[in-house]
Parts: structure tokens; C-alpha cells; sequence
């Protein structure tokens, strides 16, 4: 096996042997409801997490995430209270929006040559701050065309439905993989991830790629924040603060290496999956408290680590010189 | 002696100009912004507020520039702060000394210092990974310690250290002053700062050079871990109680944009402590300026967002190339052409 | 101004300024179809300039380029390439994370219905190398591979993608005898496909192995273009550096040194690394390492050194059993080390000059003890004049100074702390020839001055001027030493080769 794929390979492993040792102890999470139910809680997440994977391939950074998040969230909330448009044109309206935001803060990062990490720190700052001017308050959304899309589900044998954000996450991860590894615009990715200047001097447009990359993120935050308003029903400026952490940690854990260059964008589904797999756990164990999520996933987080250290200095066992 | 003098102010003068600007902005919508009164033998008005308020960021700023010099980054002092605010409530509620308390507190904030820096010097791992596991767990860890309540204490030393003051001045800024320019010193005043900045620059040359770069490195995490403590001690005693959710949150991001705003690189290298202080005070000067200005809350970040934008423009290498094209060759791929004969 | 139809590429009186320098002087430059054309000077000479205005790195300020009789004006790497001017570096400049099929087709990978066709993609991948004789799994990412074979993917992708003129510059740098000759069988293929190609190198007996002419560029300037068979070398060398200097670097050797012996290694090395070995070094001796790449020369430098730790044997210094696992413990014994890998692992890149030459000597003084700066000021300066490190100033970041300066720089740094065991690793390569002769004249002066030094270089010539003793090395085991009059660069060359039959057989 290609050393490339020993990641992704732990990964898995660990999701398999974890959701076995869950089982163990609670037969009831082997069973489609459970399964299901981790699709929709963390719908959101993992269309999120698709976006970021793509920065971080690339050796970027993208901490506006959450922010864009709660920004579509109070949007959409706002434009179906105040006027008479139909979800769906709200939804290409705010998805125009976000997509053009990521784009700005690509070609920032990119013609400027400022570190990522700041620019989409001062682009968290202005989402929020846009959700901020539009509502402070958490507005509900009870446009009927909601209770449409929520009623929407696919029924699994077992009693378990995947619902239309569950299923429209799965089809996020797909679209995602082949981009990734059948498009020239992947290659590209990974390209800029393995080094922007030797990437330009092969040809890659670096500008046009950066620039698509965080407009994707962008994208993607903007289909986020409509699941999320979907899973909520409301919008809330102050909502899905810290997604963008969530987001690199599955990423992480996904076998991604933060240094851009190497990962799977499969890998964020099953990083993904590990996080719920932590808190379905918590919830059906019941005793323990909620802050042992952060904790064990922080663990998980370091085990990834040291295993992704420990597989690089086993393939390069010592820098060879001349 | 005032050749350097020179070339300090000319290190800071970005920065002070900024601060100036902002300060004259916020004087002019909100004229008794620059009132300074004396009450009870304490200073009172907007200007010092700006300190006392932004003690926190301060603090963490002074911490996270000599990791940032080492090319390294601190994505965990947030949680730390919230470790240490609720590591000192529970100390001191459960009836432990002040001092017992203090040294404790900066005892832990100094170990997390310690995990960070191992993982970064002794396991090589990349920082802004390493650091992001204290950063996921390190609210975990605050929120098992007050067990999810906001622990609230009564001690009046504790208090006294964020509301009490000293010489006129409230005790937040007093430490931070003094802890800043002890700091400063040190680095400066020894061959650290230059050891710092050959590792940032080039981690390899410095160890074959001699440097002990590990040690180093731990270093500074440990003085990034110290500066967490200190700043959760103040937020927790400003508070009155350790909040695990809040202490803290996202202000490691302040501290990272008060270092970069100070005109510190990412990308480690030659850094200045002054400037990071000030890179903070201008933080949160546009923060009370905002308030004060009267504009709505609601414009607070985008305020914030566009004034920070719009200085690290100022600072970024495509825009200072644009001014200084003339004067600088285009060569910055090879030099070496040039400068052989 | 000949612009025959013979000429595939040429460039006419090209002219080039940066601030305060002609970096290129109404330069004029011809290559002939399916010639290897070799373009020498020293650093700094206009060489990488030229590369660069040909390619499109650099706007040029004047003159024409001519590609196939019609004038061009590629504005970047990528036009130029476009256009038939292919580039390939000493540092491969490929992506070490796709795969070898990605990197050869990145940009114009094959597609079916907008998705990219892997499995056509890697079949052409596979017949464009087998034009090279290289059969690899393209669908393993490029790291996976040595760096010559990095190197062959590179030239493949650059012929695929231009077709007209190849660039190498200083390909072999980094390549052991074996992959040289492999490059070389790969180069003359593709000259005689009628490919123009421009091969750049430090390496003189390279240029005559393969190059069909000769262009020597001084100082921003044509000095003038050769037939290879009609040049000899010394008068290559002559029109390299506009002086007699070649007579100096063959300047009689010294006699076997007499100083006392000080330095005792036995049984001394490292698994994976080096095989153990025995040294003994003098006080005020050269010994010089050589070897093939690869044969453990830098890693005896290293683990002398401490920069990685010895785990068989032990080293005495004066009798006295010392530890020498790390550099700092090394240092402290008054050892030096000038590392190979000037750019990563010498120079401090943004820190001043002054700042890099006293590092050393604060690293060992420890962050208590700064040295002032007065007394920084006053190491620097000195060192400046003694070596005549050439920067307009102390302060000027080092990474801004030439190759030959920053290793000057480097040695300055191990100078202030008083050394008395100093290994330079290639102290000579890829400086110009003039710094060449410099640090070869401050190797036996600090010999002279009863410094013990080990130098490990590839220009066997230069190890025969110093060294009182050469230790050869082969396949990570020192194999043979040769003293006294058995150092010529003949019987050197015969101990390298003796050993590689003993491997062969």
C-alpha cells in the first residue's frame, strides 16, 4: 500500500474499532437511526469541513467559517421575515454573497501576499460583524417552504431516515472527492499545497486557483449556514461560533497534513463521523458531561498527530545527504 | 546611545502613528475622550480604560511575540487563560493562600507552556497543529475543573488584582507594564532576543551554530504559557469568578493580530515587544472607540475588521514594494547576480 | 550579427540593469541546433541574468531574442516555455506531492467529459519516460523517487512541453558519477533529436564531456564563444576570470605535517549513517575527505561534529576521552562546522552579517552573557577585512550577499570562537572562482596557524593543494588514506576507482 494512503487507512480503522467498542457497550448505536441522525446533526459541519479541506490542501487557512455560517443563517432569517421572495431565490442570493466573499479574501490573500490565517481572521471579523447589523436577535424562520424541505427524507430499512441535509452533505462529499481527484482544478490544489512557487513555475494559475479555492470555502460556508438555518429553523448572529475549529479538527483528523499538499477530502467524512461518533457516545452514556467531548477529541486530535509524524519519519528515516 | 534610541522610535513609529490617528479620530466625535480625572488617588477616563481593558490582549501579545519570532505559533493561550482563571477560583474557593493560589496558577499556566513546547521543540510538530490541541482540549479541561458553573469567589486579594489599583493606576495595567518591560528587558538586555530570531529565521543553522534550540523553543512557549496565566488571573479576578465557556475565548486571535498589527512577521524573524504592546493598545483603543463613539454595537466588528484590513495593507510586502519600486531592484529571486562584484 | 538558419535560438546584444549595475552588457549569445552549449563564468558573472531575460524571468532592458528565425518576447517562465524555451534547476522544480504522471502532465492533463482521465494520463506518462529509458509507477507521488530520477521527469516534462531549447542549469550539483553519465546519455539523445541545449555547470570537466561550445560570460559581459575541442582549460580558466589564477590552486604541497596529534576517533560512526571509523588528526594538519556523493562524506562531517550523535566508539582529544554528541558539546571543545548546505543550513538568512559572524560565539557564551555591541561591532569588522567578506555594510542582511561572501560569513563565525578543530563540508562549492582561490589560500593559513582541519571537497585538485593526508570514503565506509607523496590527484582517483571495482566484482 501506498504510504500516502496510511492516513486515511488509520482513520478508518480507528472510526471502525471505536464505533465496534461503542456498540459493545450500547448494542442500540448499531442501527440506521443512529446513523442517520449523525448525518443530520452534523450536515453543516461536514459541508463546511469539504470547503476547508480544499484550503487547507492547498496550504491555507480559512477562520471565517463560522462566521459566514451565522451570517447566511441571520440573512436567510431576515429577507424571508421582511419580504415575500422564495427560499430559493434567497438561497442563490446568499449563496452569490458568500461566494464572492471568499473570492475577496482569496484575491486579498493572494495580490496582497498576506497570510491566510489574518485574512480570513479580519473576513470572520466583517461576517459576524454583517450578521451583527442585520439582527442582533435570534429570528425564527417559519416560512412554510422550510416544513417542505425538513419533511423531506429518505426512510432506511431500521427505522432511520437520512434527511434532505444529511443526504445533501453526503452529495457535498462526493461532488468534493472527484473535484479533488478528477478535475484539473484539484490537481491545481494540491499543486499550490506542495508549493506556491514551484506551482507557478509549472504553470499553475496561482491567482485564479487561490481566488477559487476560498470562494469555494465561501461557497460551501454559504450552503452550510442554509443547513444550518434548516436544522435550527431560526438564524442567530452569534451561532455556529467555532465551526471553523470543528471543521479543521475533522480535517485533521481526516489524515489532511496542515501543511497543505497531502490528504483526502474522504478522509473529512470520516473525521467527521469520529466527532459525532464522540458525542452520540456522550449522549447515550448520559453520565458523562459535555466538555469530555473537547477533551477526547483534543486527545484524538494528538494521537492523529504524533501517528502522521510517526508515519513521515518512518518513510524519510533520516535526511540523506550528500 | 541616540543612534538607538532613533531606531527604535523609527521601529515604532507605524504603529504609534496609528495609534495617534485613532486616538485623534475618537477625540474628535467623542471630545471627553481624552478627560483624565482623579478620584480617590486613582486616574479615571476613556485613556486609561484602553489599558486596563486591553491588559488581557496585552499580555498574551507580549507572550505570543517571542513564539511568533521563533517562527511558531499560539493557538492555546485562550483556553490557557481559561485553565488559570479556573484553576485560581477553585484554589482559592477551596481555601487555599493568595499566594498559594498565584504561584499554582502560574505553576500550570507554565506546564501547558511546557506540553506546547515539547510537542513544537522535542516531537517537531508543526506549531499551529500543536498548539490547536491544548486550544480544543484546553476548554475541556477548564470547563472539568469548575464543572461547567461559572465559579465565583469573594477573596478581596484576588479581586484587588483586577480591580484594585496601584499608584493611580488600576492593577491590571500596572502588571502588565511591569511584566512587559521586564520582559523586554530580559530578551533584550541578553542574547536571548538575537538567539530567538536566528532560530526563527533558520532553526537548522542555529543548532549547528551552537544554539540550544530546543530549550529555546520551550522557552518561549513557557513564557507564552505565563503570559496566559497572568492574563486569566486578571479576567477571572475581574470578573469575580472563572467562566470556563468565555474566559478568553478568541482573544488568542487578538493576540495574534495585536503581534502582527505591531509589524512582527508570520514567518518569524526579527520581532519587537513594544510594538506588540502597542499593536494591542490600538486593538482595543478602536474597540472603546467604537463604543464611545456612539455608533451602534452592532458596527463593532466591521469597524474593527476594516481598520485592521486596512493597516496590514499598509504593512503588506506587495504594497510597501509598490512604494519603495524605485528605490528597490526587481531581482528578489537572486541578489547574488548584484552583489558579487 | 550572424543569424544563420542554423541557429535555433539567438539572443542579440540583450542588455539588462539593476540599480547601481549592468548586470548584462549588449550580450550576445547563439545556439546552434542539436548542440550542447555550455555557458560558464564566475557568480555574479550574468549567467543566471541571461537565463533569466531568455526565459522571460526578467524584462530585459534591450536587445532581441530570435526563436527559429522569428523574434520572441516571452513575458514569464510559462510564455517562454510555450513558446519552445524549456527550463530545468539544481533544485528540481517539480511538486514532490503529486505523482509522477500529474507532474509531467500538470495544466494540460488529459480529459474525458470535463474530468480528468487518469488512466490516459498515465499511459502517456509511461511512454514519454520510456523515450528515457525510465520505467516507473508514475501514479507514486514524485518524492518517492531519488533526485535524479526527479531530475529526468523534470527534463522530460520540459522537452514534452517545449520541444525547441532545453535550460539546464547546474543539473548535476547534486548528482552522483552514476546519474551524471545517465543525465549525460539523456542529453545527447535529445541533441541529437536537434534540441538546442544550454547547459550550466561549475564542474569543468563536465563542460568537456559533453558541451559542443563554449560561452564564457565576465562581469556582465561576452568574453567570447568557443569550440569546446579548440579550448583548453587553462585558458578556459583564463577567460573565466580574466587572471592566471589557475596556476595558484596547483601550487606545490606542502610536507606531511609534524604537528602533535590531538584528535583520536576509533571505532567512531553511526548506524544508517556512517560505518564506524578510525581518524586521527594533528594539530596544524589538513585532512581532506574524499569520495563520490553519497559515499558518507558529510555524514563523517556530521557525526564528528555531533549534529548527529555517534552511537559506536569514542574520540579522545589530547589523550582525554571527550563526549561529542551534540553540536553544542562539540563547540565547546572548540570544533567548527561549516556545513554544505549553505542556504538551510549555514546562514541565518535574514539576520545581519554582523549578527550571523558573532552567533556562534554568543551560542556558546550562553543568553546570559551577551556579548556587547560594541564588541559585535568590533568581531564583525574584523572579520569583514580579514576576509574581505565584500557587503556595503555590517548590517546588511546575509542573504543579500553572494554565495562566495556568505561562506566567507560562515567562516567568519566559527573564526571568533577561536577554533581548533574546524570541518568545512564543500567550503568551495558554488562560489566563484575568485573567492575560490581566497578560501583556499585561508585554509593554509589557519593550517599554518596549527588549526586541525578536515575538509571534505569534490574538486580533487584542490584536496591534493591542502591536505596532508586524503581519506577516501566509499559506500559509507572509509576505505582507504593516502599521506605523503601518494597524494595526487591521480592516486586519488585510482582509490575511489579501486574501490568501486571491489564493489562491482
Amino acid at each position: 500500500m501506498k504510504q500516502k494512503y496510511l492516513p486515511l487507512t488509520a482513520t478508518i480503522l480507528i472510526f471502525l474499532l471505536s464505533y465496534a467498542l461503542c456498540v459493545a457497550q450500547y448494542p442500540n448505536m448499531l442501527s440506521t437511526r443512529v446513523i442517520g441522525n449523525l448525518l443530520t446533526d452534523n450536515a453543516f459541519l461536514g459541508i463546511a469541513a469539504v470547503g476547508m479541506t480544499f484550503v487547507i490542501l492547498s496550504g491555507g487557512i480559512d477562520l471565517s467559517v463560522g462566521a459566514v455560517i451565522a451570517f447566511t443563517g441571520v440573512f436567510l432569517a431576515v429577507v424571508l421575515e421582511q419580504t415575500s421572495i422564495h427560499p430559493l431565490a434567497a438561497f442563490a442570493l446568499v449563496l452569490a454573497i458568500t461566494t464572492l466573499f471568499g473570492a475577496l479574501m482569496g484575491a486579498i490573500i493572494h495580490h496582497l501576499e498576506m497570510p491566510a490565517f489574518i485574512v480570513t481572521l479580519a473576513g470572520m471579523f466583517l461576517a459576524r460583524g454583517m450578521a451583527f447589523v442585520l439582527s442582533i436577535d435570534s429570528i425564527p424562520i417559519k416560512h412554510p417552504f422550510y416544513a417542505t424541505l425538513k419533511s423531506l427524507y429518505f426512510k432506511l430499512p431500521g427505522g432511520g431516515r437520512i434527511t434532505l441535509i444529511g443526504g445533501l452533505m453526503l452529495l457535498v462529499f462526493a461532488v468534493g472527492i472527484l473535484v479533488a481527484h478528477r478535475t484539473r482544478f484539484g490537481t491545481n490544489v494540491y499543486a499550490l499545497g506542495g508549493g506556491t512557487a514551484t506551482a507557478k513555475l509549472m504553470g499553475v494559475p496561482v491567482a485564479g486557483t487561490t481566488i477559487r479555492i476560498y470562494a469555494l470555502s465561501g461557497l460551501l460556508a454559504g450552503l452550510s449556514g442554509i443547513v444550518f438555518s434548516l436544522y435550527t429553523s431560526a438564524g442567530y448572529s452569534l451561532a455556529a461560533v467555532g465551526v471553523e475549529l470543528d471543521a479543521i479538527t475533522a480535517v485533521v483528523i481526516g489524515g489532511t497534513l496542515l501543511t497543505g499538499g497531502s490528504g483526502f477530502v474522504a478522509g473529512t467524512l470520516v473525521g467527521i463521523f469520529i466527532q459525532g461518533l464522540i458525542q452520540t457516545y456522550i449522549t447515550f452514556d448520559g453520565t458523562l458531561s459535555s466538555w469530555w467531548t473537547k477533551i477526547l477529541i483534543g486527545l484524538l486530535l494528538f494521537a492523529f498527530i504524533l501517528l502522521q509524524k510517526g508515519i513521515i519519519r518512518l518513510s524519510r528515516p533520516e535526511r540523506q545527504h550528500a | 546611545m541616540t543612534s538607538t534610541v532613533r531606531t527604535y522610535l523609527g521601529r515604532l513609529l507605524p504603529q504609534l502613528i496609528a495609534l495617534a490617528i485613532i486616538i485623534t479620530a475618537i477625540s474628535i466625535i467623542f471630545p471627553g475622550f481624552l478627560n483624565l480625572q482623579i478620584q480617590n488617588g486613582r486616574l479615571y477616563g476613556s485613556l486609561i480604560d484602553i489599558l486596563n481593558r486591553g491588559a488581557p490582549v496585552v499580555l498574551l501579545a507580549i507572550g505570543m511575540t517571542v513564539v511568533i519570532a521563533t517562527k511558531g505559533i499560539d493557538l492555546s493561550v485562550g483556553a490557557v487563560m481559561a485553565i488559570c482563571g479556573a484553576v485560581s477560583a477553585s484554589l482559592i474557593t477551596s481555601g487555599h493562600s493568595l499566594v498559594e493560589t498565584l504561584l499554582v496558577t502560574l505553576a500550570v499556566g507554565i506546564l501547558c507552556g511546557v506540553w506546547n513546547g515539547i510537542l513544537v521543540a522535542v516531537l517537531d510538530i508543526q506549531p499551529i497543529i500543536a498548539t490547536l490541541v491544548l486550544m480544543v482540549a484546553g476548554r475541556g479541561i477548564a470547563q472539568l475543573i469548575t464543572e461547567g458553573a461559572i465559579l465565583t469567589f469573594i477573596d478581596p486579594g484576588l479581586i484587588f488584582i483586577g480591580s484594585g489599583s496601584f499608584l493611580g493606576l488600576p492593577m491590571p495595567v500596572v502588571i502588565w507594564l511591569i511584566f512587559g518591560i521586564l520582559v523586554a528587558l530580559v530578551v533584550r538586555q541578553t542574547a536571548l532576543g538575537m538567539l530567538v530570531e536566528a532560530v526563527g529565521v533558520n532553526r537548522e543553522a542555529s543548532t549547528l551554530s551552537g544554539v540550544f534550540t530546543p530549550v529555546l523553543l520551550i522557552a518561549a512557549y513557557v513564557l507564552s504559557g505565563l503570559c496566559a496565566a497572568i492574563a486569566g488571573i486578571i479576567a477571572a479576578a475581574d470578573i469575580k469568578g472563572a467562566d470556563a465557556n468565555n474566559a478568553g475565548l478568541w482573544l488568542e486571535l487578538d493576540a495574534i493580530l495585536a503581534v502582527v498589527v505591531g509589524g512582527t512577521s508570520l514567518l518569524g524573524g526579527r520581532f519587537s515587544i513594544a510594538a506588540s504592546v502597542l499593536g494591542a493598545v490600538i486593538i482595543q483603543a478602536i474597540n472603546t472607540g467604537i463604543l464611545l463613539s456612539g455608533f451602534p454595537p452592532e458596527f463593532n466588528l466591521i469597524i474593527k475588521a476594516a481598520i485592521i484590513v486596512f493597516i496590514l495593507v499598509l504593512q503588506s510586502p506587495r504594497f510597501r514594494t509598490a512604494f519603495t519600486y524605485v528605490s528597490m531592484p526587481r531581482a528578489a529571486g537572486k541578489p547574488t547576480e548584484r552583489e558579487a562584484k | 550579427m550572424q543569424t544563420n538558419s542554423d541557429n535555433i535560438l539567438s539572443a542579440v546584444r540583450i542588455e539588462k540593469g539593476f540599480p547601481g549595475t549592468k548586470a548584462l552588457d549588449k550580450v550576445d549569445f547563439h545556439l546552434r541546433r542539436g548542440e550542447v552549449h555550455a555557458l560558464l563564468g564566475e557568480n555574479g558573472a550574468g549567467k543566471s541574468t541571461l537565463i533569466k531575460c531568455l526565459t522571460g524571468a526578467y524584462r530585459r532592458d534591450g536587445g532581441s531574442i530570435l526563436l527559429d528565425g522569428a523574434e520572441v518576447d516571452p513575458r514569464d517562465t510559462f510564455d517562454a516555455q510555450r513558446l519552445g524555451i524549456g527550463t530545468v534547476y539544481q533544485e528540481v522544480n517539480l511538486l514532490p506531492n503529486l505523482t509522477v504522471a500529474e507532474n509531467l502532465f500538470l495544466g494540460r492533463q488529459p480529459r474525458r467529459f470535463g474530468m480528468v482521465d487518469t488512466r490516459t494520463m498515465n499511459r502517456k506518462a509511461r511512454e514519454l519516460l520510456a523515450e528515457y529509458e525510465l520505467d516507473l509507477d508514475v501514479t507514486r507521488d514524485l518524492a518517492s523517487y531519488s533526485v535524479a530520477i526527479q531530475q529526468v521527469v523534470a527534463i522530460a516534462r520540459a522537452v514534452d512541453l517545449s520541444g525547441k531549447v532545453l535550460i539546464l542549469d547546474e543539473p548535476t550539483a547534486s548528482l552522483d558519477a552514476h546519474e551524471v553519465a545517465m543525465l549525460f546519455r539523456i542529453v545527447r539523445r535529445l541533441k541529437a533529436r536537434g534540441l538546442g541545449i544550454i547547459f550550466i555547470t561549475h564542474f569543468l570537466e563536465q563542460v568537456y564531456e559533453i558541451s559542443d561550445r563554449i560561452t564564457v560570460l565576465r562581469n556582465g559581459q561576452l568574453v567570447g564563444t568557443r569550440e569546446t575541442s579548440d579550448l583548453n582549460r587553462r585558458d578556459l580558466i583564463a577567460m573565466m576570470i580574466g587572471r592566471e589564477l589557475a596556476a595558484e590552486i596547483h601550487s606545490a604541497r606542502t610536507e606531511t605535517a609534524e604537528g602533535r596529534m590531538r584528535y583520536r576517533f576509533r571505532n567512531y560512526g553511526r548506524r544508517g549513517r556512517i560505518n564506524p571509523f578510525d581518524l586521527d588528526v594533528r594539530a596544524g594538519e589538513v585532512v581532506g575527505i574524499a569520495g563520490l556523493l553519497g559515499s558518507g562524506r558529510t555524514e563523517t562531517a556530521e557525526v564528528l561534529f555531533g549534529a548527529h550523535r555517534a552511537d559506536s566508539g569514542s574520540a579522545e582529544i589530547d589523550g582525554q576521552t571527550v563526549d561529542l554528541s551534540s553540536p553544542r558539546a562539540a563547540i565547546r571543545h572548540k570544533f567548527g562546522f561549516c556545513p554544505e548546505d549553505r542556504k538551510t543550513a549555514g546562514i541565518v538568512g535574514d539576520l545581519s552579517v554582523r549578527e550571523n559572524i558573532v552567533l556562534a560565539l554568543q551560542a556558546r557564551r550562553g543568553w546570559t552573557r551577551p556579548l556587547s555591541r560594541a564588541e559585535q561591532n568590533r568581531l564583525a569588522d574584523q572579520y569583514i577585512r580579514a576576509l574581505d567578506i565584500r557587503t556595503a555594510d555590517r548590517e546588511k542582511p546575509i542573504k543579500l550577499l553572494s554565495g562566495g561572501n556568505q561562506q566567507k560569513a560562515i567562516l567568519a563565525r566559527w573564526l571568533a570562537t577561536e577554533p581548533e578543530f574546524l570541518i568545512l563540508d564543500e567550503p568551495t562549492r558554488g562560489i566563484d572562482v575568485g573567492a575560490h582561490a581566497e578560501i583556499v589560500r585561508l585554509i593554509e593559513s589557519l593550517r599554518e596557524k596549527g588549526l586541525s582541519l578536515i575538509v571534505i571537497s569534490s574538486e580533487i585538485e584542490e584536496l591534493v593543494a591542502y591536505s596532508s593526508r586524503v581519506v577516501v570514503l566509499r559506500d559509507r565506509s572509509h576505505v582507504a588514506e593516502l599521506g605523503g607523496d601518494r597524494i595526487t590527484a591521480h592516486q586519488i582517483v585510482e582509490a575511489i576507482a579501486a574501490a568501486n571495482e571491489r564493489e562491482a566484482s
